[in-house]
């Protein structure tokens, strides 16, 4: 499994990307739930310009077999999506930490960020 | 503490990934339920389905017995034919459905799902006559599922047995040493894919040599292992009920679309009153198929509604269509052409949506 040390995870096995500029984060799902999904056909998200708080529900995730919902790893406003997964859902399951990104959000707190995992938390976890 | 099938190292050492089921610890894919499948659509697939139950009964009293328990006509079966049936019970619920093999006129074997296993035991226990016996031999026999436009061609590569002249339906006896030197494998055709196939039965000893000499025989078709994901979405495709899901105690035969196999005309048989008021009746509901003419995928449990949002249904099992490309389910609604005829357009509650989804008839591949 892949985990990339720099990022932050959550336990709903979500990524959390944070910006150069310090404000703004990007967000997708993990190597591991990618695996757990198995092929994804669907991923359905908030529209941009919606302001959640932390833990709410910003999209979902259909797979063949299941089907998962995605929450805010923190709160703050959508500032844009992953296009590309109207029409290549897939790549969620072939790049889950580049191509396969879903959001990206200005964040309204940045310290929230250190309530995430950090890559070894998250990789005990799902060890 | 769950079972393993004897092919748990083949499984392991083709990656797949492992889930219970039935109490058993069975591959749910290995390449991807969508790879699988398609490869079973187009070439061909192996998969392990030993945790399905083996009953076997014998004696002077046997055809009688069988055709007391189930709803199809055993009466016809000819030595070397099978037959899919369903076994109700007094209320005309469905306890289980099974595939009955005739080996000789007083010797059956009796092929049941994995869930049901003890339940069926009991219950064919409780009503047995004298003059039978009945056997659970579900723990001595592995059973491999070989199902694809390619299965013949392969296993016909393993054994001089005349794979391609089985009929549908129809069962090659276990004979000795005729399969790459396996002694008693039985040969079926008959699977729950949709697609020509085969299913091979045999001890459970040797189906790790079984398994890896279809595997090896089949590489160069194209054969791929596939687990029990793409047999469900196989399955669901193809228009075929799943026990627990369109099948239940609590679902008799008629609304099901099974009324093919309750011949009530038969003769007297466990359950027969009760179908008979049933079907005089007309069942209160019936089973559909639907496509979805919107995005999103339907899941068991999710409502029907009308167009208009109100809830007249439930979806019993629902995926995404590997084939197709759009949503399927299987659902039960009123038994009125108002909700049953084909093309009509009913609603599925996704979550906070009515989604629009056509009726059609499966199977839904084809």
């Amino acid at each position: 499994m892949n985990t990339p040390s720099s990022l932050h995870y959550t336990q709903e096995h979500e990524w959390v990307r944070l910006r150069e500029d310090g404000e703004t984060v990007v967000i997708g799902i993990t190597d591991y739930a990618q695996r757990e999904l198995g092929d994804i056909v669907f991923v359905e998200l908030e529209p941009e310009g919606d302001e959640l708080d932390r833990e709410a529900v910003f999209g979902s995730v259909e797979a063949v077999k299941a089907v998962s919902e995605l929450f805010m790893p923190v709160s703050g406003t959508i500032t844009a999506h992953n296009l590309t997964l109207e029409s290549n859902p897939e790549l969620v399951n072939a790049d889950p930490y580049g191509e396969g990104w879903m959001i990206e959000v200005a964040l309204r707190d940045p310290s929230e960020l250190d309530k995430l995992l950090s890559p070894e938390a998250y990789e005990a976890m799902t060890a | 503490m769950l079972s393993r099938t004897s092919l748990f190292d083949q499984h392991e050492a083709l990656g797949a990934r492992m889930m219970e089921f039935a109490g058993f610890n069975m591959p749910v894919q290995y390449s991807g339920i969508v790879d699988e499948h398609m490869a079973v659509r187009q070439t061909a697939g192996l998969f392990d389905v030993s945790h399905m139950g083996e009953i076997f009964v014998r004696g002077p009293q046997a055809g009688a017995y069988v055709q007391r328990l189930i709803t199809n006509d055993a009466g016809r079966l000819q030595d070397g034919h099978a037959l899919y049936t369903v076994m109700c019970n007094e209320q005309g619920g469905i306890l289980d459905d099974l595939v009955v093999y005739r080996l000789k006129a007083d010797a059956y074997l009796l092929v049941v799902n994995a869930a049901n296993i003890e339940k069926d035991y009991a219950w064919m226990c409780a009503h047995k006559p004298t003059g039978a016996e009945v056997y659970n031999v579900s723990d001595l026999m592995a059973l491999l599922a070989l199902q694809g436009p390619q299965s013949l061609e392969i296993a016909a590569r393993i054994t001089d047995l005349p794979v391609h002249e089985i009929p549908f339906y129809r069962f090659l006896q276990p004979a000795p040493s005729r399969f790459m030197g396996f002694d008693k494998v039985m040969l079926s055709r008959t699977g729950y894919t949709g697609e020509i196939g085969l299913e091979l039965y045999c001890e459970t000893k040797n189906a790790p040599a079984l398994w890896d000499a279809i595997m090896n025989a089949g590489q160069s078709l194209g054969l791929k292992p596939a687990g029990l994901g793409a047999r469900d979405t196989l399955r669901l495709e193809a228009g075929y009920c799943l026990y627990g899901h369109e099948l239940t105690e609590a679902t008799n035969p008629y609304e099901a679309r099974l009324g093919w196999v309750t011949k009530l005309d038969k003769g007297d048989f466990l359950g027969r009153e009760a179908l008979a008021t049933i079907k005089a009746a007309k069942p209160e509901r019936m089973l559909v198929g639907l496509v979805m003419q919107e995005r999103g995928i339907p899941r068991a449990g999710y409502s029907v509604t009308t167009e208009s949002g109100e809830a007249i249904g439930v979806v019993t099992s629902g995926s995404q269509s590997p084939v197709l490309g759009t949503g399927i389910a299987l659902a039960y609604v009123p038994n009125s052409k108002y909700f049953t005829a084909s093309d009509r357009i009913l609603g599925i509650q996704i979550r906070s949506k009515v989604v629009l989804a056509k009726v059609v008839r499966p199977p839904f591949h084809a």
